[in-house]
């Protein structure tokens, strides 16, 4: 039986007219702190990358650039690898990378699966049931297998957007599933009813009616495609499968593993990419985090 | 005299097999484009009444019958006379907030029709034929435009929906349940204005309801739905006042009238709650505290007791019986209701 | 009290006091004034009506008295006595022990909060158990199908779900959960506002029997007078989280005094003209900042220079008669 929240009484806002969204949404900022926080630790790590250039020199990311296996010291302040790499250098020049392929292989993934969602969830009917038969008898295939498979068969020729791609194969069975039921809830709205009355094709409800509506959900989507093409990505890497000469995240943690850092006591190795691990990841849990609140008002915080 | 939209023997039927549902049953409806009408359509939960409006707006096909709109099979014209029914054809729903998209502005409800069957000129005309809805609906812009739907009333938003439709200038306006979820206190002004967009601007209505009492006061005919068919219809004092059908005498004893002198009636005549209902014969032969052996055995036709009503009811045998095409003829407009000068648009 | 109500064997014992009962919900923009003051008596076997429309304060008083508001909305002041016992002074577990066997409610959709996945006896059941739990689980299941005929439901119901009984069903379920523990008082918030008027008609008989046997004594919420007409013997009316006027059903029917309730009379659309009835001016106040004085006085067709300085008293001007305006 119900039970507590009687509805409070409405209330005139108490903001002045015509405020815009984006003010609005600045202090609502304010009462969201995982939104906040993950935006910052993310952003931190992308500035990295842009900024780094400027005050170091990426040229040194590049094997027997520097004296090798040296600890942090004020010249090297995060030391130097066992192959000459400068690590710091190598933090600036291949954090990004690694960020690239997450955002590419997260937005390819987004965009098909968000298409063929939208496809499957309005028009319904045959069309919806084949999509979904496709969307859930791939999401039964063991991923990572299927990715190292691929990997493994263009080793030679990989390179960082051809890594994104390859992750991005599988990377659009997920949204596809969310957005398509997000899309069924909302396909029998009374505004999407009245937006039929009022002449609006099929094509025009989805793009005008059902995406405003659905932005925190594409959001969280995307951040949630981001974090596992991220993800896969490492992991491929770290298994040797990925493009060999870059200096991403993936990369150098395969390199530590190959010259035993850890039993040589190279530490200063292998910590830099598993801090960065760490920060990057909850940086976008906490995004998402935060965008379930927008998305899900019974989670805001009451005053 | 010239149709505007016909349904002819439409039945309707939801899944399939033993759990399948009949919503309408071989219904016949006529609305005429001549004069405009009020009619009610009056049921409860079950009735069909909801189904009844998504087939006559063209959201659902019937299982069997057509929907004949000016002449020819809705669901087989070119997609220009598809628009053409949508401007003549329009909708008010229940809720006065789900139908306005809460990620827009409340203008956005009015703009896109404008923008969509090309209603203005200009920025400036659009303006001005949004200001003359919503005069006739007793809204000013500068209390409403430019306001998220959460920031109105819902008297104000319902308002707005009866501003849009009238923007439109449709022939027929379907308004389902347009006051059940408005305050009392607001209803009178909806239904106002529903009367001053049937009156002053010709639009004919049907009142879905299941609120006998707005229906008495606001229609001039209806129809009392049971079932997926029509249990009685005719004019609206009649039916009310003197209903017939066993149906009806009991939608109309059970209105909790304010009145303390006019309680409820003794609790024996209740029949019990309905179950999945007779299989053959009269849907109400089940519950109907008059029901006779051939009410199993045969569904009554409409009997037409008076010049201005039917009921579909073996009690009313001696009537002469009508088909439901001869519907529209019980349901006469009253010639009381005047027919505007042709709007030059 | 009428010769009805004395039949029904309506007592002068006062079963339910509430006192100066304030509800405030604390939101950014201030303090929203939902209930502020209301004060009324619940006899034995007495059928009490609160009407009033949406933003009057009527539901949030039911979940008051029975302690079911979450923040951020608070209590903050008044007293509610059941019987000798004053319940503002018992701890949340000893009112729980109150909850469901003194004082039960039946929600507003309630009929939509049964849960969907368990079976209607498990759920009639953790109510009693909650109570009862040293009986054991098999005698309180005996109780069951005497239960549900109080309500007309079939005993086969028990091992239905939710989802299997019409909505007229659903509802006498939760009226069965309401009387499970056989309490004194009944609140009804609403009980019949998704039904169809036969079904309605049929739940408030339903209601009406279960309450005389058990002799207890309801409070029915809502905002359908007809309905207030056809089931209640006194009415309160709730306007802007105030009681502006109590009464005897027929009295406030016939000789309403204070203006709301005159208009919200004379309103009323009956089957008797075809007029289309008038509507009030004007809107809901704000119980953010209520008006001052009078929370009627904007509104009112008869304010006089004193009403936006004094707030009323709700004063009983008549045996039995209580108003609060300042025309009398």
């Amino acid at each position: 039986m119900a039970t507590g929240s009687a509805v409070i009484p409405q209330v005139k806002p108490a903001v002045p007219q015509g405020r815009t969204r984006l003010g609005a949404f600045l202090a609502y900022c304010r009462r969201n702190p995982n939104l906040i926080i993950g935006l910052v630790m993310v952003l931190f790590l992308i500035l990295i990358g842009l900024i780094g250039p400027l005050f170091v020199n990426v040229a040194q990311a590049q094997p027997t650039s520097v004296i090798p296996d040296q600890p942090p010291s004020p010249d090297l302040l995060l030391g130097s690898d066992d192959q000459g790499r400068d690590l710091l250098a190598v933090l600036v020049a291949g954090l990004p990378l690694t960020m690239r392929v997450g955002f590419i292989a997260g937005a390819v993934g987004l965009t098909i699966g968000v298409i063929l969602a939208f496809i499957a969830g309005y028009q319904g009917g045959t069309v919806d049931t084949v999509i979904r038969l496709v969307v859930d008898t791939l999401l039964t295939v063991p991923g990572l297998l299927v990715l190292i498979i691929i990997a493994d068969s263009i080793k030679g020729v990989i390179s960082i957007n051809l890594m994104a791609l390859v992750v991005a194969s599988l990377a659009w069975m997920h949204p596809a599933r969310t957005i398509r039921s997000q899309v069924l809830t909302l396909r029998e709205r009374a505004y999407v009813q009245m937006a039929k009355l009022s002449g609006m094709n099929g094509f025009e409800i989805i793009v005008r009616e059902l995406v405003p509506n659905l932005l925190p959900y594409l959001a969280a989507s995307f951040v949630g495609a981001v974090s596992a093409a991220v993800l896969a990505s490492i992991g491929l890497e770290a298994l040797g499968l990925g493009p060999q000469n870059e200096p991403t995240v993936g990369m150098t943690i395969y390199w530590a593993i190959s010259f035993d850092a850890l039993l040589r006591g190279l530490w200063w190795w292998w910590i830099v990419p598993i801090v960065v691990i760490v920060v990057l990841f909850m940086g976008l849990f906490l995004i998402s985090a935060g965008l379930d609140e927008v998305a899900n008002p019974r989670l805001r915080r009451s005053a | 005299m010239s149709t505007l939209i016909e349904l002819q023997n439409t039945t309707k039927i939801f899944g399939s097999g033993p759990n399948a549902t009949v919503a309408l049953d071989n219904l016949s409806l006529t609305i005429d484009d001549d004069t405009p009408s009020f009619t009610a359509v009056a049921g409860e939960s079950g009735s069909g009444k909801t189904t009844l409006a998504r087939i006559l707006l063209g959201f659902t096909p019937p299982t069997s019958g057509r929907v004949i709109y000016r002449g020819k099979d809705l669901w087989r014209i070119s997609s220009s006379e598809r628009r053409q029914f949508r401007r003549e054809v329009q909708a008010i729903f229940q809720d006065p907030f789900e139908v306005f998209n809460p990620f827009y502005r409340v203008d956005h409800l009015l703009n896109v029709p404008i923008e969509k069957f090309h209603l203005a000129k200009s920025k400036q005309h659009a303006h001005q034929l949004i200001e003359e809805a919503l005069a006739a609906v007793g809204l000013r812009p500068e209390d409403t435009l430019g306001r998220f739907p959460h920031q109105l009333s819902g008297g104000q938003r319902q308002r707005l929906t009866i501003a849009r439709a009238l923007l439109l200038r449709p022939r027929l306006i379907v308004a389902d349940e347009p006051v059940s979820m408005v305050d009392a206190s607001l209803r009178a002004t909806i239904l106002e204005s529903l009367r001053t967009l049937n009156q002053d601007f010709g639009i004919s209505f049907l009142y879905i309801t299941h609120d006998l009492t707005t229906a008495y006061q606001i229609s001039e005919n209806i129809i009392v739905l049971y079932r997926g068919g029509v249990a009685e219809v005719g004019d609206v004092d009649l039916v009310i006042k003197q209903p017939q059908h066993p149906y009806s005498q009991l939608l109309v004893s059970s209105i909790p009238q304010p009145d303390v002198d006019r309680r409820w009636g003794g609790d024996q005549e209740l029949p019990s709650e309905s179950g999945r209902g007779s299989k053959s014969g009269c849907r109400f032969a089940d519950r109907c505290p008059r029901a006779m052996p051939e009410c199993l055995q045969s569904i009554p036709p409409l009997y037409r007791t008076d010049p201005r009503r039917a009921a579909a009811c073996f009690l009313y045998r001696d009537a002469p019986s009508i088909t439901s095409e001869q519907m529209d003829e019980v349901m006469a407009p009253g010639s009381s209701i005047r027919r505007p000068v042709q709007d030059p648009r | 009290m009428s010769r009805e109500v004395l039949e029904r064997g309506v007592l002068q014992e006062t079963v339910l006091r509430v006192e100066d009962l304030r509800v405030y919900y604390n939101t950014p923009a201030g303090a929203v004034k939902a209930v502020d003051g209301i004060t009324f008596t619940l006899r034995r076997g007495e059928r009490f009506g609160l009407v009033g429309e949406s933003g009057s304060g009527k539901s949030t008083t039911a979940l008051a008295i029975m302690r079911l508001i979450k923040p951020p909305g608070h209590i903050v002041g008044g007293r509610v006595q059941l019987g000798n016992q004053d319940l503002s002074t018992l701890s949340d577990d000893e009112f729980r022990r109150v909850r469901l066997a003194e004082i039960a409610m039946v929600p507003q959709g309630a009929m939509n909060s049964l849960n969907p996945v368990m079976r209607i006896k498990d759920q009639i059941l953790d109510g009693i158990w909650a109570h009862e739990s040293t009986t054991p689980r098999h005698e309180l299941n005996d109780r069951l199908p005497e239960l549900l005929s109080t309500v007309g439901l079939q005993p086969n119901v028990l091992n239905l779900f939710p989802h299997e009984l019409s909505g007229g069903m659903k509802q006498r379920v939760c009226i069965a959960i309401g009387i499970s523990l056989q309490p004194k008082v009944i609140i009804a918030d609403e009980p019949t506002s998704a039904l169809d008027v036969v079904v309605q008609r049929q739940i408030m008989s339903t209601l009406g029997a279960v309450q005389e046997r058990l002799g207890a004594s309801v409070i029915l919420v809502g905002h359908d007078m007809g309905l207030m007409a056809q089931f209640v013997d006194r009415i309160g009316v709730m306007y802007g989280g105030r009681l502006v006027e109590v009464g005897p059903v027929r009295d406030i029917f016939k000789e309403p005094l204070h203006p709301y309730t005159q208009s919200l009379i004379s309103s009323l659309p009956t089957l008797s003209s075809k007029e289309v009835s008038h509507g009030l001016p004007g809107s809901p106040p704000s119980l953010l900042s209520p008006p001052s004085g009078c929370v009627f006085h904007p509104r009112c067709s008869q304010v006089m220079s004193n009403c936006p300085l004094e707030v009323p008293d709700l004063r009983e001007i008549r045996p039995g008669r209580w108003v609060s305006c300042h025309l009398y």
